[in-house]
């Protein structure tokens, strides 16, 4: 694959000058002593300590974190999407699901993650429960209003020639409705981030989330920026995968949103 | 092969915009139907297609007066409608889909189709890299796929331009012959419903008024310029204004 760099530094250029120059004062008011280090660590101290602690970090914390975040993000989507593609064929089950979704989007994460560690434990269960508390509304939405939107004219078109209910929705509602199902998608990857990390900051022994607050304990600033710095990370690289197959995906069916 | 009695329709709470009118359409016939917007045109298609449902009256299609309609003749709306995300071919392809039958078996077929509608060259192409004369054959051809013998078609040259539209018309008049269908035709052009058509129903306020063109086939767009053209053209307009 070949790389644009003129299109690359036109469209990332801007953000990274920028980034630069602010991680430049940064380090500079740490160092200049502006701010003590156990309060906001310098960038180079943040570094230094990830490349400290790359072992536990890298081979335990991050592969704990990823599994409860990919596990998470499994089920939401396949339950989301199951969920939305319901709500849309039956009128009942809508009635019934979306007040349950918006109430569930309405609890405090931090009140009821107790009640998960009462219900499943220290175990990943616990984290992977509210992962997909945060992350399945997103999916369930965007297919739900995403499926409903589904051109009228189209619709009628394809009954004149005589379509099923499964016709129409295979060959009109799924595609029009795909966008906005892969927007949805990619909130609930980012998502899946945050969820797994509330999850170990409110209990776990092992995982990203549990090493920042275990840190934080121990006023060991730069390590904790160095976990969130991963997490962040981990955040940016699950939204770039579901972008790429997002494009794959939409090759054709971006016209749709062009046009 | 399509007959309409003393059909009524009423849109919910509104006065009816169908009161007991009838027609016929007989097989291998080419006829349209002429009227000023909003005197429910459109709606009639859809009460054929079995969109709608009349209020009083029957629609018979090949005889048969059946509950459900949908899926019994071919309907090409005003606007094109292409799926943007398929393809040409597949576009063409998706009342076969549709009705299940075996696309890789009608592919040689339809690849013949294309060229006959002067599509071959660009059936892997997109339908937004089109213009818009050969998006409008391309969704005449999706329609003709149906299979079905009775095809419905509203407006199908209304927003293309004058020299296209030219173009369209002698492109049909010379398929007509090997098309073996027949056409009910919507549009707002006493022109082209003169050139087209076999017989031209005039849909007023209260009432459908019958209209036969008397030119023999096969015709060319040429004769526009006759005077039987013109003679026939200025009873239609006389028609129309006597209705209002």
């Amino acid at each position: 694959m070949k790389i644009n760099w003129k299109k690359w530094l036109r469209d990332y250029g801007l953000f990274l000058l920028v980034a630069i120059m602010l991680v430049s004062v940064w380090e500079w008011v740490v160092t200049k002593g502006l701010v003590p280090p156990f309060i906001l660590p310098s960038p180079s101290a943040i570094w230094r300590s990830l490349i400290e602690n790359r072992q536990l970090l890298l081979q335990e914390h991050l592969p704990a974190t990823l599994l409860e975040v990919l596990s998470g993000f499994g089920i939401s989507l396949t339950g989301g999407l199951l969920l939305g593609a319901g709500m849309h064929f039956s009128r009942a089950l809508e009635k019934i699901v979306y007040p349950f979704l918006v109430i569930s989007q309405t609890i405090p994460l931090i009140a009821i993650s107790p009640i998960f560690i009462m219900w499943f434990g220290y175990s990943i269960w616990s984290k992977i429960a509210v992962t997909i508390l945060i992350s399945i509304f997103p999916i369930v939405v965007s297919t739900y209003d995403g499926l409903k939107s589904g051109g009228k004219e189209y619709r009628d078109l394809l009954l004149t020639m005589g379509a099923n209910r499964w016709a129409i929705f295979k060959k009109i509602q799924v595609p029009m409705a795909l966008p906005v199902i892969l927007s949805g998608v990619k909130m609930a990857a980012v998502y899946c981030v945050v969820g797994a990390t509330i999850g170990e900051w409110l209990g776990a022994s092992v995982g990203l989330g549990y090493f920042s607050r275990r840190m934080s304990g121990n006023l060991q600033a730069d390590a904790v920026f160095a976990a969130i710095f991963l997490l962040s990370l981990l955040g940016i690289v699950l939204f770039l995968l579901i972008s790429f197959i997002e494009k794959q995906l939409l090759k054709n069916k971006i016209r749709n949103l062009r046009g | 092969m399509l007959s309409i009695e003393k059909l009524t329709y009423a849109f919910e709470n509104a006065r009816p915009i169908f009161q007991k009118i009838s027609m016929d359409v007989k097989v291998g016939e080419f006829v349209s139907i002429i009227g000023a917007s909003g005197s429910g045109k459109s709606t009639l298609f859809q009460l054929i297609t079995g969109l709608l449902e009349p209020d009083q009256g029957e629609i018979r299609i090949n005889g048969e007066n059946t509950e459900n309609r949908l899926g019994k003749v071919g309907y090409m709306p005003q606007k094109d409608l292409l799926l943007p995300w398929r393809t040409v071919l597949d576009n063409v392809l998706l009342p076969l889909e549709v009705s299940k039958e075996n696309r890789q078996r009608k592919i040689p077929q339809i690849r013949e189709w294309l060229g006959r509608f002067g599509l071959a060259e660009v059936e892997k192409s997109y339908p937004d890299e089109l213009s818009g004369g050969m998006r409008q054959r391309a969704a005449f051809l999706r329609t003709i796929m149906t299979g079905k013998d009775l095809l419905l078609l509203d407006e199908p040259f209304g927003a293309l331009d004058s020299l296209t539209k030219r173009n369209m018309h002698s492109w049909l008049l010379g398929l007509w012959g090997e098309l073996q269908k027949t056409v009910l035709f919507i549009t707002h052009d006493l022109e082209e419903a003169i050139l087209l058509s076999d017989r031209i129903y005039l849909l007023g306020r209260e009432s459908l008024q019958e209209v036969k063109v008397s030119l023999s086939r096969p015709r060319s767009t040429e004769i526009i310029y006759q005077s039987e053209f013109i003679t026939m053209r200025q009873e239609l307009e006389r028609l129309i204004h006597d209705e209002n």
